[in-house]
């Protein structure tokens, strides 16, 4: 086991997958000779040469659709995306062109390609970089979504999401990256987790958290501090958000009979609404409570120094946890 | 066939001849400070407005230092810093109307300061107080624009409205080298061109687009672009703020004229780096730095203004003067600059509040109300 940040983990998985499979390519602004901004992909093109690890020009859909091109011609293209505010450029390119290849071919066509996107706020920045687009993707048959928040999981999840054959919207919790974690980079994948599942990082009996990427550390915050208020919180990092897991979701509710959904993006219309809808649909008579959730607020993403606002934290999260305790 | 990876060499060839092209812009001021002629662009400034133009020059160069300091205290969370672009900025705004539309992307600090927007608004945008918050109509200047290239196409359709309205008034819109390869950029060429838009596109090419140099970006100098898109380029030294007005100007009065797009290359150079969080030395050579330091777009206006009597050491004096308070005004007003009210978030997001809006915002007042007081509430996050 060696500790590693998110980050340095996630660089791990790259190089773990580009000397595994002389195909896999990566591709974005800055990840050549910078390492990317910040730094995931350094000392990989010095490492596997500029053809492999390319510094492209500054165009989002250029990305995206020279990536569909390579994959086309039988490449594994990892694309970065700098910032998640900077996909909606190379919405056409993933929305109209990757997600539906394989349907408009009738399956003639893989694209095997991952675009990586860190996401979320708290690093105080300025407007478009700290936003949660994932239900866009979610939303979009043909893409599966995943995140990544720890670095074990970044490492395995991410070389996962490149033997792919379908293509991978792979978020990244951009304030969890300098997160340390316990990484076994020698074992190989096949005893991960895949990469479709969730996981339980918190076993509890009360009630059912469920959430991924940043807010997955702040869940676990939440649940230790309500273990003072003699509250056992089971808490669920999804990890794939579509498809979602639902097995392994209801059968903790089913256990604790509530359930609490965390994400950062706004809550109207977000991947809670889908949870609580399925999980109402194959739960109902286990639920003590109406299924709960903590997210953003039906409004861009506001100034920084308002996000800590934005943001669920742990007291809102206990908040939505003692509500659920109301009925 | 295989096809193996890695094995084709896939790194551009050098690309055509690219380097420093003085005596291939426009240059009216050398970097030594001397002035001279080109017959396209006659330029006549009295010594006062040479002097307001040293004057904007130094005042916004200390402006942007401050904003680096402030950044480094934590008073910003970051900064897209002007430095060595100041010419370009200074010159190109000085020579719009005021009834002209400007369209910046985030680092136009100095092009900010020439519609009279005062230095603390974009320090707000940078602390994370607002997101700009500007009425741009009453600045004829734009919001800041984050997203790289997007602008210019509101720019066009900014201009094709003033067609429609037969208005005497042009727009102008900046971006960089990077954003020369984002797809809005391209098409927003081609709306200006096939419209004949009364628009000026001003590219300041600082030679880095984060870490990616200009070779990346294109082959062929960008002025050359317009051509290709059907309306003239020009390069200009972006650094000689006297070529960057006599150019624009023109350009400007062509499009009011009728006669539709320029293209301006005004070729600058990032003198710090991207923004604050980014490490040029992980990149570029110190020597191209160095290089570029003795074109610096002040000193050459000192040694001309110096040289040619234009201006007495007490205007120099007065104008560092100037700076200074200027620097400490920012400072104090960046300081104590509160943060809004948390109920903000929900404002301004349509007309009026939607029921969702109005339900969302009730909870979270009620929520903040639910603690003890202020300190309580501070105390528990």
């Amino acid at each position: 086991m060696t500790t590693l940040t998110l980050s340095k983990a996630l660089n791990a998985g790259l190089r773990k997958a580009l000397e595994n499979d002389p195909k896999v390519l990566i591709m974005g602004e800055d990840v050549g000779k910078l390492g990317g901004v910040f730094r995931v992909t350094d000392g990989l093109q010095k490492d596997f040469g500029e053809a492999r690890v390319m510094d492209t020009p500054l165009a989002e859909s250029g990305i995206v659709g020279t990536a569909i091109g390579l994959a086309l011609r039988g490449y594994r293209p990892v694309c970065e995306i700098q910032f998640d505010g900077f996909v909606y450029p190379a919405a056409d390119q993933i929305i109209s062109q990757l997600a539906k290849m394989r349907y408009r071919s009738r399956g003639h066509v893989s694209l095997p390609i991952v675009i990586r996107i860190p996401c979320g706020g708290g690093i105080g920045a300025v407007e478009h970089h700290s936003e949660s687009p994932e239900v866009i993707f979610a939303h979009t048959a043909g893409l599966r979504v995943v995140a990544c928040a720890d670095a074990a999981d970044a490492f395995a999840m991410i070389q996962q999401s490149i033997s792919s054959d379908d293509p991978v919207i792979f978020f990244e919790p951009k304030r969890r990256y300098w997160d340390k974690g316990e990484v076994d980079t020698v074992a190989g994948l096949t005893s991960a987790l895949p990469f479709d599942r969730a996981k339980t990082v918190l076993d509890g009996t009360d009630v059912t958290l469920l959430t991924y990427g940043p807010t997955v550390r702040t869940g676990l915050e939440s649940a230790l501090a309500a273990r003072q208020d003699g509250r056992s919180i089971e808490v669920l990092d999804l990890r794939s958000l579509s498809p979602l897991d639902e097995d392994t979701i209801c059968a903790s509710v089913r256990k604790t009979g509530r359930c609490v959904v965390v994400h950062e993006a706004p809550v109207y219309a977000g991947l809670g609404a889908e949870i609580a809808a399925r999980v109402t649909e194959r739960c109902f008579y286990h639920l003590e409570a109406p299924v709960l959730r903590v997210g953003g607020f039906a409004t861009p993403y506001p100034p920084s120094r308002l996000e800590d606002h934005y943001l669920p934290d742990l007291d809102r999260i206990l908040d939505a946890v003692d509500r659920t305790f109301g009925y | 066939m295989t096809v193996e990876s890695g094995a084709a060499t896939t790194a551009a060839q050098p690309a055509p001849e690219m380097p420093d092209q003085a005596g291939e812009f426009i240059q009216l001021l050398t970097p030594e400070g001397e002035r001279i002629d080109h017959p396209d662009y006659p330029l006549e400034l009295s010594a006062a407005d040479i002097r307001a133009m040293y004057r904007d020059l130094v005042l916004v160069r200390r402006i942007d230092t401050e904003a680096i300091a402030l950044q480094r205290q934590g008073e910003l969370g970051i900064w897209a810093s002007l430095l060595g672009q100041e010419a370009a900025q200074i010159g190109s705004a000085r020579a719009l109307e005021p009834a002209d539309m400007v369209f910046p992307t985030y680092r136009e600090h100095g092009v900010a300061w020439c519609r009279g927007i005062d230095p603390v608004r974009l320090l707000e945008l940078y602390r994370g107080v607002s997101h700009g918050g500007w009425d741009p109509e009453e600045h004829k200047f734009h919001l800041y624009t984050i997203v790289i290239g997007s602008q210019t196409l509101h720019a066009t359709g900014y201009a094709m409205g003033i067609q429609r309205d037969g208005a005497d008034e042009a727009v102008i819109a900046y971006f960089g080298d990077g954003a020369t390869s984002q797809g809005d950029v391209n098409e927003a060429f081609v709306f200006a061109s096939v419209f004949n838009a009364p628009i000026v596109f001003f590219c300041q090419n600082n030679q880095w687009a984060i870490s990616a140099p200009l070779e990346r970006q294109s082959r062929v100098p960008l002025y050359q672009r317009a051509r290709g898109f059907g309306f003239p380029g020009v390069r200009v030294d972006g650094n000689d703020v006297l070529a960057c007005y006599a150019v624009t100007r023109k350009a400007m009065q062509a499009a009011r004229e009728g006669q539709g797009p320029t293209l301006i290359e005004a070729y600058t150079y990032r003198m710090g780096a991207h923004t604050t969080t980014d490490d040029p030395t992980r990149y570029r050579l110190a020597s191209e730095l160095e290089m570029w330091k003795l074109r610096d777009p002040i000193e050459r206006v000192r040694a001309y203004l110096v040289r040619t009597g234009l201006a007495e050491p007490e205007f120099f004096a007065d104008v560092d003067t100037e700076a200074k308070q200027i620097g400490a005004r920012v400072r104090e007003a960046c300081r104590t600059m509160p943060d809004p009210p948390p109920l903000a978030i929900f404002e301004n997001v349509y007309t009026e509040p939607t029921s969702i809006l109005r339900a969302e915002r009730e909870q979270y007042a009620a929520y903040l109300d639910s603690f003890p007081s202020e300190e309580n509430e501070a105390s528990s996050r």
